[in-house]
């Protein structure tokens, strides 16, 4: 365990050091968020319909989105992905650790640092200047939170799943194009899910996607009451449980054609 | 009981084919052709501890595909392989704490941590003991000079600094044997000297047992008592360097300096290998001619001045075996 820790703080630890990266990261991101508040505001003056979610609550929802950006799995770990690349993986397999637990807290590094690094000031931000509300109580805040640790192992483990399609593609970008697209659209990053047509509903809410991203957000506005967070938390943990066992049977295939790149 | 345990393996590559120019590429993406490549075709032998074998062979003939396997990174499709009574696939992690493991074009070290950093996250992942991590990481340090090194990032090192502080870390965990793939590799002459003095210490003194493939035939002469030959997937010749060079032939050469202007050798049982100045080189099987018969003869018929037998350059022996295998 000590070892898998040692990993994860030392991958912590180099990826908290892209600040260029954040500050960067956070203009693109305010921007992003208040293109979409104004697209929002204009539609729901534009409608005269009963949206299952009011403005204000919507608004709190983008910026909630654009904070915590990084944690949704689009992209994979770059030096993991070179690693493979150029046959480094090598020495990974040459650790006395589970492969795939060490895998696993590389990608939790590469989910939680850089989410770090911008969602305190993203927040900030959002809530002094573009109309972030606080949650209505402590409870939904505290449900919010204990559904943002899950959203971080079920958002890990989908991240490992697409890494280890480089094993089969080297490449991999269509991958990860693919499944990042997919993530982002029905995690709720681009439409809050609760605005999706009634008839996608059951599927939505069956995908792994929304634990990442709605989920934990409808608690954090209340939306969702926050006794809820037992059903949110279970899908979690069902879909992490999957997506792990899927992932280890993936790698122990991807391990047996692998070929080692380069001499 | 040998330690290490090799048996009949093979391990073949499926590589894609690829059509020449653009419209090959197109139709590429709609048909794809194979092509099997056997990089090991029954290879076997076995090391017993505290050997230091130098494992040879031209690129491409498998060598780094051998120590892969040996390290339970890859799975060979068919044979036996045993480390220590373990498959090294098999029983993968607690195999490889019993190696360790030198890539000598590429780096164990974590390119953007100073090295201390790197060593420290080994200790983990090892889980060596405080004492024990301690006391080898003094040793070390002393052996290869690594003091002035370890703040430094691994990307601020030169390949020889790399060097020394990658042979460091495959051996924080005080692993018993040890598989270094072209250690000396890229390295000037200074670096190639410490690195192979540590490599014949730690034989020495610690009696890990060391499998090192290297192109470099002065490595080899220098700390390999066994030399085990690889050339397109089959083991070519195993056995001291003296013994390798009676597989090829005991060819030996005859080195003669004339007087001014005396011209050229010719003799029945001698090829000339080369003329400059006043020396020819004759090269002779000591089956068809002995030298003192050889000498005798030339020194009868030409103004020599001096002249010495010697063995052929270990280079050139393994240039014929090479060779041998291609035909």
């Amino acid at each position: 365990m000590k070892a898998y820790l040692a990993v994860m703080k030392v991958r912590f630890v180099a990826l908290l050091q892209y600040r260029a990266a954040a500050i960067a990261g956070l203009f693109c991101q305010t921007f992003f968020g208040l293109v979409m508040v104004m697209i929002y505001a204009a539609f729901y003056r534009s409608s005269s319909h009963v949206q299952p979610l009011s403005l204000a609550q919507v608004v709190t929802y983008i910026w909630l989105g654009q904070a915590l950006y990084h944690l949704q799995p689009w992209g994979v770990d770059g030096e993991l992905a070179g690693t493979i690349r150029n046959g480094n993986i090598a020495y990974e397999m040459l650790r006395p650790l589970d492969l795939y637990t060490y895998l696993y807290v590389r990608c939790i590094a590469l989910r939680t640092a850089p989410t770090l690094l911008r969602a305190v000031p993203m927040a900030v931000i959002a809530f002094i200047a573009f109309g972030m509300q606080p949650p209505p109580s402590l409870t939904s805040g505290l449900a919010f939170l204990f559904a943002l640790v899950g959203a971080v192992l079920l958002a890990s483990a989908l991240t490992l799943i697409m890494t280890m399609s480089l094993l089969w593609t080297l490449s991999g970008e269509g991958v990860l194009y693919l499944v990042g697209t997919a993530a982002m659209f029905f995690s709720g990053m681009i439409l809050p899910l609760l605005l999706f047509p009634d008839w996608a509903q059951g599927i939505l809410s069956l995908l792994p996607f929304r634990g990442v991203i709605d989920a934990p957000f409808r608690l954090y506005l209340g939306q969702l009451p926050p006794d809820a967070v037992v059903g949110v938390v279970a899908h979690q943990l069902v879909w992490i449980a999957v997506l792990i066992l899927f992932g280890r049977w993936l790698l122990a295939r991807g391990c047996r054609r692998l070929v080692v790149q380069g001499g | 009981m040998p330690q290490i345990i090799v048996e009949n393996l093979v391990k073949t590559y499926r590589v894609a084919l690829r059509q020449p120019g653009f419209w090959g590429a197109v139709r590429g993406l709609a048909v794809r052709q194979h092509r099997e490549v056997r990089a090991l075709d029954g290879i076997s032998f076995t090391l017993e501890a505290g050997e230091l074998v130098g494992y040879i062979g031209p690129n491409g003939a498998g060598k780094s595909t051998t120590v892969k396997i040996l390290g339970g990174i890859l799975v060979p499709d068919s044979g036996r392989c045993e480390v220590l009574g373990r498959v090294p696939w098999r029983q993968r992690t607690r195999h490889v704490q019993d190696i360790g493991v030198v890539f000598g074009q590429r780096t164990q070290l974590w390119w953007d941590l100073p090295v201390i950093e790197s060593f420290e996250l080994l200790r983990d992942i090892y889980r060596v003991p405080g004492a024990s991590y301690a006391a080898m990481l003094e040793e070390l340090t002393a052996l290869l000079d690594l003091a002035p090194l370890l703040d430094v990032p691994e990307r601020q090192m030169s390949l020889g600094q790399r060097m020394r502080c990658d042979l460091a870390a495959s051996l924080l965990h005080a692993p018993p044997i040890l598989f270094l793939d072209e250690p000396t590799i890229g390295l000037d002459a200074v670096s190639k000297l410490a690195v192979r003095d540590f490599i014949r210490r730690i034989n020495r003194e610690r009696g890990a047992t060391v499998i090192l493939t290297t192109h470099d035939m002065d490595d080899i002469e220098a700390l390999c008592s066994r030399v085990m030959v690889i050339g397109d997937g089959h083991i070519i010749s195993d056995g001291t360097l003296d013994d390798l060079r009676r597989t090829v032939g005991a060819r030996r050469c005859l080195v003669i300096d004339l007087d001014e202007g005396a011209g050229e050798v010719i003799d029945p049982d001698a090829e000339v290998r080369c003329c400059e100045g006043n020396r020819v080189q004759l090269y002779f099987d000591p089956e068809r001619v002995s030298a003192a018969e050889l000498i005798s003869r030339v020194t009868a018929r030409y103004p020599v001045r001096d002249l010495f037998v010697e063995n052929p350059p270990i280079e050139e022996t393994i240039a014929r075996l090479y060779a041998g295998v291609r035909v």
